[in-house]
C-alpha cells in the first residue's frame, strides 16, 4: 500500500507531531521573530524566540500552516528548545542541516535532535527537504532579528 | 534543389499519427516510416542517421492527403499513442509512471524528440544571416514553422512572434506597452499609451505570468490595474456585483488580459463575452491560451483576441519556445521590446530603424530547433486532431471530477462540469485534514505525478480560502486506467494520513 520510504517519511511520531503541533500559538514577549515561505508551495511559518533572564533560549512559539513534514518539524523543533544556550541552539540547528542534506546516509544524533532525528527519512526526498527546514531557517533568523 | 517544409523525423509513430503516411515522410525518402504497430517503436529504430529528413519535395506540395480521422478517442486509441511517447514507459518508484502533470508540462513523441536532433545533425545554421546553404536551409525550416503553428492557431505566418515561453510573450507586451507609454514608436503607438486614469483589467483566476507583468505596467505608467472577481463556484462574474466584468471594464479600460482556460479550476472562460465587452469600449484583449492551445482546437482570428500567448512545453514541443501572437496591424504599430541584431534595417550610431512584425520582436540568435520542434509537435497534434483529443480529455476530465467528487473529504475548485461549464481534463482539489504536499507525496510513491502547491495562482487559491490544492491534468496520452489509479490513491491516502 505505500512503500518503505515512504513509511519511513512519515513516521508515526511525525504524523502525530502534524496534529498535536506542540508549541503551536505565538505568545507575547520574545526577543526575535521570524516569517518564513516556502514559495513554490505557499508554506509559511511565523516563529519567536523567548529568552530566560541569563539570555539563553528558553522557548519558541511559533504559528504557520503547511503540509505534515512541515508542521511536524516545528513542533518537533518546540519540543527542543527548552533553556537552552544559544551556541548550542545553533549547534543543533547545524545538526539538523547536516541531517537534512545527508540523503539518508546518516541516522542523525538523537542526543542533539531529540525525537526531530524521526525526520531523517524526509532527506531521501529532495523535493521536501525544504519543508522539514522551514521553521529551523525561521529560528535561525529568528535569532538575529528583534522581535 | 529545395527542401522540405519542414525536417520529417523519419521516427515510427503510433498507428494514430502513423495512419498519414504521406506526411511522415522517412529518413532520406524512404518514406513511410510510419508504423503502425506501437511494438517496433522506440530507440532502436531511431538512430540518428536514420531519423532524418532533409527530402527533396516541393515545397508546395500538400503535406497530407488523408481525411481527418473524427472517430472518438479510446482506451486503445490511447495506447497507440502512448507508444509514441518514449517517458510513458518508464517506472516511478516501483511502479509504471502515471504522469498527471501535463498542466504544468507535457511528455514529448519521439517525432519532436527525434526533430531537434535531426536539425542539428544536418542543417544547424543560424537563421536570417549568411549565405550558405545551410543557413538558407535553415532560415526557410524556421519560416515555415512559424506558418505550420499559425496555422494550428487560425492566425497569419506574420501574427506570430516566437518568444521563449507564454511569460515572456507578455512581458515582450507590456514592455512594449511601456515603450509606448514613454513616446516610442510615434503616433502609430498612440494606442498603446498608458498613463494615470487609464485601466489595465485582469481576473481573479490569472496565473501569475498575466497578472505580475500587468502589476509592473500599471505601476510604470500610472494607470491602475482593475480585477474581474469570481463567483463561489468559479465562474468569471459577468454581470452581478461590482467586480462583475460588465462593470469592471468601461470607459478607462484600454486593455484586458484574461485566460482561456484556467490552470487551477479547469473551466473554459466565456472569450466571446469578455471580448465583445472590452471591444465594446475600444480595450485590447490578451489571452492566456496556455492551457487552450494544447487542449482544444484554437481560432485566434475567429475568437476576435488582440493578443494571445502560449508555451510549446505545455503541447509536446519542447521548452524554450513560446509564440505572441498580435493582430497584424497592431504588432506592426507596436515599438520593440528588446533590441539589437536581427530586428533592424538600417542602424546608425544614434538611432536606428527596426524590421515589421514579426522579426521586430525578435532580437538576437533565434530559437531555431525548438521552434520546428513546435512546428512538429502541432503537425502531431493535427494528426490525431484537436476536436478528438478536446473531447477525450473532456470525458477524463469528467470522470477525474465525479471520482474525487466522490472521497468523503475531498472538495474540487471550479464548477462542476455541466452544460453551461465546459471543462478540460483538470481537477485541483483539497483532502480535508491533509496538505496538498502530502498528498502528491503519497501519489508520488505509486508512481503518480501531480502538481501541489498554488499553481503560480496564489489569488485565486486565496479566494476560495485556501493555500495549496493538488492537480491532476491529462493530456491527450491519458487513460482512464490512469485517472482511476489517481482516484484511488487518492481515497487511500486518507487512511494513510489517519483522516479517513
Amino acid at each position: 500500500m505505500a512503500s518503505r520510504e515512504l513509511e519511513g517519511m512519515y513516521q508515526q511520531v511525525i504524523l502525530d507531531h502534524a496534529k498535536e503541533k506542540h508549541g503551536f500559538g505565538l505568545r507575547e514577549g520574545a526577543s526575535g521573530s521570524s516569517h518564513q515561505i516556502n514559495p513554490t508551495c505557499g508554506d509559511e511559518v511565523t516563529l519567536r524566540v523567548h529568552r530566560a533572564a541569563d539570555d539563553s533560549l528558553a522557548s519558541i512559539s511559533w504559528e504557520g500552516q503547511g503540509c505534515s513534514i512541515s508542521t511536524a518539524s516545528a513542533s518537533l523543533l518546540s519540543d527542543l528548545i527548552d533553556e537552552l544556550p544559544e551556541a548550542e541552539v545553533r549547534r543543533r540547528i547545524d545538526a539538523f542541516r547536516e541531517l537534512m542534506q545527508s540523503k539518508g546516509t546518516i541516522d542523525g544524533d538523537d542526543e542533539l535532535l531529540g525525537d526531530a532525528v524521526a525526520l531523517g527519512g524526509v532527506s531521501r526526498y529532495i523535493t521536501r527537504i525544504k519543508c522539514a527546514m522551514l521553521p529551523w531557517v525561521a529560528l535561525e533568523h529568528a535569532l538575529a532579528t528583534p522581535a | 534543389m529545395r527542401v522540405s517544409p519542414r525536417i520529417r523525423a523519419g521516427s515510427p509513430v503510433s498507428g494514430e499519427v502513423g495512419a498519414i503516411r504521406g506526411e511522415l515522410r522517412g529518413a532520406g525518402g524512404a518514406g513511410g516510416a510510419a508504423n503502425a504497430d506501437p511494438g517496433t517503436h522506440g530507440r532502436n529504430a531511431g538512430a540518428a542517421g536514420t531519423l532524418v529528413s532533409l527530402v527533396t519535395i516541393d515545397l508546395n506540395a500538400p503535406t497530407s492527403t488523408r481525411e481527418p480521422d473524427t472517430r472518438a478517442l479510446d482506451d486503445a486509441a490511447v495506447a497507440r499513442i502512448r507508444a509514441d511517447f518514449p517517458i510513458l514507459a518508464r517506472e516511478v518508484n516501483g511502479h509504471p509512471l502515471v504522469y498527471l502533470d501535463s498542466g504544468a508540462t507535457s511528455q514529448k513523441p519521439q517525432s519532436v524528440i527525434d526533430v531537434e536532433r535531426a536539425y542539428y545533425d544536418t542543417v544547424n545554421a543560424a537563421v536570417h544571416r549568411g549565405a550558405h546553404t545551410l543557413a538558407g536551409e535553415a532560415t526557410e525550416l524556421f519560416e515555415n514553422a512559424r506558418a505550420t503553428v499559425a496555422r494550428f492557431v487560425g492566425a497569419a505566418d506574420d501574427e506570430i512572434v516566437w518568444t521563449s515561453n507564454a511569460t515572456e510573450g507578455l512581458n515582450l507586451l507590456a514592455y512594449s506597452m511601456s515603450n509606448a507609454s514613454l513616446g516610442r514608436g510615434g503616433e502609430d503607438a498612440a494606442r498603446f499609451r498608458l498613463g494615470p486614469g487609464d485601466e489595465i483589467v485582469v481576473t481573479e483566476l490569472e496565473h501569475h505570468a498575466n497578472l505580475v507583468p500587468w502589476q509592473e505596467l500599471a505601476f510604470r505608467t500610472g494607470a491602475t490595474l482593475r480585477v474581474i472577481g469570481l463567483d463561489d463556484e468559479g465562474r468569471i462574474r459577468l454581470d452581478e456585483g461590482p467586480d462583475a466584468a460588465a462593470n469592471v471594464i468601461g470607459a478607462r479600460t484600454r486593455l484586458v488580459a484574461f485566460t482561456h482556460v484556467s490552470n487551477v479550476l479547469g473551466a473554459v472562460n466565456p472569450v466571446e463575452r469578455l471580448v465583445d465587452l472590452a471591444h465594446a469600449v475600444g480595450a485590447l484583449v490578451v489571452l492566456d491560451a496556455c492551457q487552450s492551445a494544447p487542449h482544444l482546437p484554437l481560432d485566434l482570428h475567429a475568437l476576435d483576441v488582440d493578443f494571445a500567448v502560449f508555451s510549446g512545453h505545455k503541447m509536446l514541443a519542447p521548452t524554450g519556445i513560446g509564440v505572441l501572437y498580435g493582430r497584424s496591424e497592431l504588432l506592426n504599430a507596436l515599438p520593440p521590446f528588446l533590441t539589437g541584431g536581427s530586428m533592424i534595417t538600417t542602424v546608425g550610431l544614434t538611432e536606428s530603424e527596426f524590421l515589421p512584425a514579426p522579426m521586430r520582436f525578435e532580437a538576437g540568435t533565434q530559437r531555431v530547433s525548438q521552434a520546428i520542434a513546435l512546428a512538429t509537435a502541432c503537425d502531431y497534434l493535427d494528426a490525431i486532431g484537436m476536436h478528438r483529443i478536446e473531447a477525450w480529455e473532456a470525458a477524463l476530465g469528467q470522470r477525474l471530477y465525479e471520482g474525487l467528487a466522490g472521497i468523503p473529504g475531498v472538495r474540487i475548485l471550479g464548477p462542476a462540469p455541466d452544460a453551461r461549464t465546459e471543462r478540460v481534463g483538470l481537477a485541483s482539489f483539497v483532502v480535508d485534514g491533509i496538505h496538498s504536499h502530502d498528498v502528491g507525496q503519497f501519489l508520488d510513491d505509486r508512481g503518480i505525478a501531480v502538481r501541489v502547491g498554488h499553481h503560480c495562482a496564489q489569488p485565486v487559491h486565496r479566494r476560495y480560502g485556501i493555500t495549496a490544492t493538488t492537480r491532476a491534468s491529462a493530456y491527450l496520452y491519458t487513460t482512464t486506467a490512469e485517472v482511476d489509479a489517481a482516484i484511488e490513491a487518492v481515497a487511500d491516502s486518507r487512511s494513510f494520513f489517519r483522516v479517513a
